[in-house]
């Protein structure tokens, strides 16, 4: 079996470019209508309103009609997708994605111009709050109703007409133009990141030439980096491409040595940064690092084992109340005032016996079953830490208050006014938990984890004892947990049972699957997303003007996750294989990699079997 | 061969759902080095025997023993561990983890290194380690060369059917038994195939030292390789015996073609 590798789809062939009156008038209404409901939807809560104050490009753009004027683009493009099939031939663009484009936009726009003529008409500011003439009035600029009407429909039409004619361009000229405005937006939301690096390093004058003294970039600024962007993206991206495909094809030593460097880079980065950033950055980072550290534990059970836990806050919570128990002076029945690298021990041991004592139960129990109670239990520790009953021991809804900071062998002592000692502490532990996560995965236990997440019937009839491998799982989980939990109760210097809310398993859970389950690095990139930028269940993000939306966009961003990409932003590679197995299936194929049953039947004796030549 | 202890001994085993006896008062036993073809007609019971066998299903009542002692009250993982090894007839690999993994999986029950070992990166890790790796490419060596080489590192999902069938194998295999289960070993494989996999089955006795207990109703196969043949129906032990005889018995065709089909062929020719 030979494998061709002529491909007739390749980029050069086109087919004529489709005709108008072709248009698919079923797809232009749903898509239209989709946007133009999204678009009132984001209105009438509020978020144009709330983002206004927050400007991308000084008095030109700001943040939220950003995100409104994205959706006629997107809705443009969206419209005139080609599916490409091997074999089949892309029509050209031309006329029909610029009608298309427009049409589908205006529909889109059409959305909030009834949005201002309804505001204006009628009152039902009772059920929606944000129903109100400031609204009307920023929709339509301050121009009055009728202006507000029809720019709308203007702007619809632009942003598709520009969504639908970015399919005219070179793949080329396409992506330089999305690279120049997702780094511009990028570039404000990353603001006071960048800002204070800026200055940390020394060049205060460049920062505040970039950015505007009121947040957001100046024009200048907002051009220079657009330029920066486009010319790199223009000419360097081929040689980006390759040297990534060189990376990929190094093998042996020389692929060690190229990841040592990488994480040895990495972490000088991680290093040299907090140096120089402030401390409200360095705030921002601590946060990020206890949230990775609880993502690296709960990956360890969701990603590599495959056990759904929606209760894991319980074990921040029993490490945080631990390590405030052992370690506060003011702790309500006992309080022996550990040292806290003493606490830790116990930390470790408690949280430990409390995985198991959950565990063992709960692990008997498969899918949906297992899930639901593990919901239970998370809600029932919170309680038990609540209740009157043992209220003696963790203060109730007082919670435990004036925790002492982690004192270093009498060195320095971390607490919540040095965030950046906090942010090194949790680097300290996050790296414990990655190589933790690392060596596990690739050992004896992490192939069994891998076995009873595929299968576990099969890998129970394998010899695998499935309850101590799920439950030892879960218990390392459960640890690496607790570490988080128990630096939070120093760092913030008290503990309540109201930080151990359910929602903040729900975010853990969403940055792992948003991250991508059973990735290391991409639990981590899920993290300083989701909770640096957005922000954390009570933890401000870079964007602090979103935090009242977080939730929504947290639901948004998991829903278009599933859709679009379900094996999460950084898949691991075998992850990204079970989800789109047929697909790999078929590149395998064209490889020429996957077998075809009628080529080993003649193979008579196996032992002298062909190898069926390397086909590679 | 000794026939003094059989190796797995069935006694009066009852196995059922509900109101259904699946297997129903089967006494079977299989000595050591013996190969055992269990035939019989869909819903005989066959797939039920070996799930009862290695503790996937509840026995309701009777007795499973292996090498003397009960297999009655373990848990499936166990029966493993004491040497039963098994393979599904709808192949059920790991479909996701690669070949090599596949097999190196199955040993988790002969090994014993666990998160220590892993953590700290020990000698007696790195070691064991390649032991699993260099007994799982033995293991996969069997084949021929269909599962070694450029393959150990390809998910199982690229295999062929019938090379899956073979990694099952394999992977049972790896778990270093002494008693093989198959459930119909050769089942969706092409004339030339199924020829070789009997070969193997063979091979797999006087090599490996394995007994072997296949399920299969390719009766070419059965009547290559089986040293003894078991027949099923109604959960029931029909007969048993050499192939020659088994197959002649009125009442084995009977359950097979129904005695209409009999009467009908009969008339036709």
């Amino acid at each position: 079996m030979t494998a061709t590798e002529t491909r007739p789809g390749s980029e050069e062939e086109f087919a004529p470019p489709r005709r108008v009156r072709d248009l698919d008038w079923r797809r232009l209404l749903r898509l239209g209508g989709v946007a133009a409901f999204v678009q009132m939807f984001i209105s009438l809560t509020a978020m144009p309103v709330r983002l206004d104050e927050r400007s991308v490009i000084e008095s030109v753009l700001s943040l939220g009609f950003v995100f409104i004027g994205a959706i006629p683009i997107v809705a443009g493009n969206r419209l005139s997708r080609q599916v490409k099939l091997e074999g089949v031939a892309v029509h050209r663009a031309g006329r029909y994605e610029l009608v298309g484009g427009a049409l589908v936009g205006t529909l889109a726009g059409a959305g909030l111009s009834l949005l201002v003529m309804l505001i204006t008409h009628f009152d039902l500011r009772e059920p929606l709050v944000n129903w109100s003439p400031q609204l009307r009035d920023l929709l339509s600029f301050n121009r009055g109703p009728v202006f507000g009407t029809l720019i709308w429909l203007g702007i619809g039409a632009a942003g598709g007409l520009i969504g639908g004619g970015l399919r005219l361009l070179g793949a080329r000229w396409r992506r330089t133009l999305l690279m120049m405005a997702t780094t511009v937006v990028l570039a404000s939301i990353l603001e006071q990141l960048v800002v204070d690096l800026v200055s940390g390093v020394g060049l205060e004058p460049v920062a505040e030439w970039f950015y505007a003294r009121r947040g957001g970039l100046t024009q200048a600024g907002a051009g220079v980096t657009a330029a920066i962007a486009g010319v790199t993206t223009f000419f360097g991206r081929g040689r980006m491409k390759a040297a990534r495909e060189r990376i990929k094809t190094l093998d042996g030593p020389a692929r060690t040595r190229a990841n040592a460097g990488m994480i040895l880079l990495t972490a000088a980065i991680l290093i040299v940064v907090p140096l120089l950033v402030g401390s409200l950055t360095n705030e921002l980072l601590a946060n990020v690092g206890l949230f990775v550290l609880l993502a690296l534990g709960l990956n360890i059970v969701v990603g590599l084992a495959g056990i759904l836990d929606l209760g894991y806050v319980a074990f921040f919570a029993v490490g945080s109340y631990t390590a405030a128990v052992l370690t506060a002076a003011t702790s309500p029945r006992i309080n022996p005032e550990f040292p806290w690298f003493v606490a830790l021990i116990f930390v470790v041991v408690i949280t430990g016996l409390v995985g198991l004592f959950i565990g063992a139960p709960v692990i008997r129990m498969r899918g949906d079953y297992l899930a639901i109670v593990t919901l239970g239990f998370g809600e029932i520790i919170r309680l038990l830490f609540l209740s009157d009953w043992l209220s003696g021991w963790f203060g109730g809804s007082q919670g435990i208050t004036a925790i002492g900071g982690v004192e270093i062998f009498g060195l320095t002592t971390i607490d919540g006014t040095n965030p950046r000692n906090i942010f090194y502490l949790v680097l300290v532990f996050c790296a414990i938990a990655i190589y933790v996560s690392w060596r596990l995965e690739r050992s004896r236990l992490g192939r069994a984890w891998m076995a009873v997440r595929e299968d576990e019937t099969v890998a129970e009839a394998m010899g695998i004892n499935t309850v101590n491998v799920k439950l030892l799982a879960f218990v390392v989980g459960a640890i690496l947990g607790s570490f988080s939990g128990a630096i939070f109760a120093n760092k913030v210097g008290s503990v309540f049972p109201s930080s151990f809310l359910i929602l903040v398993s729900m975010v853990i859970l969403v940055v792992v699957i948003f991250g991508g389950m059973g990735s290391i690095v991409g639990v981590i990139a899920g993290a300083a997303l989701l909770i640096g930028v957005l922000g954390g269940p009570k933890q401000p993000g870079l964007l602090q003007e979103f935090s009242e939306f977080k939730l929504l966009i947290y639901g948004a961003l998991l829903v278009w996750m599933m859709l679009a990409r379900p094996e999460g932003l950084i898949p691991s590679a075998r992850r990204s294989r079970e989800l789109h197995q047929e697909e790999f299936l078929q590149d395998a194929w064209l490889r020429g990699e996957v077998e075809s049953d009628d080529d080993n039947g003649d193979g008579g004796d196996a032992g002298t079997a062909p190898p069926g030549e390397a086909r590679t | 061969m000794s026939r003094s202890e059989p190796l797995l001994a069935i006694r009066d085993l009852d196995v059922a759902f509900g109101g259904l006896k699946a297997v129903n008062g089967l006494s079977i036993e299989v000595y050591e080095g013996e190969i055992v073809s269990v035939i019989g007609p869909n819903g005989a019971g066959k797939t039920t025997l070996f799930n009862a066998i290695s503790a996937m299903v509840p026995i309701t009542s009777g007795d499973v023993l292996f090498e003397g002692s009960s297999l009655l009250g373990l848990d499936p993982n166990q029966v493993t561990a004491r040497g039963i090894a098994r393979t599904f007839q709808n192949v059920r690999l790991f479909t996701n983890m690669t070949i090599l993994e596949n097999v190196m999986v199955a040993q988790h029950c002969r090994t014993k290194r666990g998160a220590w070992g892993a953590l700290f990166y020990t000698r007696a890790f790195r070691s064991e380690e390649a032991e699993i790796r260099a007994w799982g490419e033995k293991v996969l060596g069997f084949f021929g060369s269909r599962l070694v080489g450029f393959r150990l590192n390809q998910p199982a999902s690229v295999l062929s059917y019938a090379n899956r069938r073979r990694l099952e194998i394999a992977r049972a295999m790896a778990t270093r038994p002494k008693l093989l289960l198959l459930d119909e070993p050769v089942a969706g494989m092409n004339p030339v195939e199924s020829a070789e996999l009997t070969r193997l089955i063979g091979r797999l006795r006087d090599e490996w030292g394995f007994a072997i207990v296949f399920i299969e109703h390719d009766m070419s196969v059965v009547r290559d390789v089986s040293d003894r043949v078991i027949v099923l129906n109604h959960g029931e032990l029909l007969t048993e015996g050499l192939y020659a005889d088994v197959s002649m018995d009125p009442r084995v065709i009977e359950a097979y073609l129904g005695q209409d089909t009999i009467i009908e062929d009969a008339t036709k020719s």
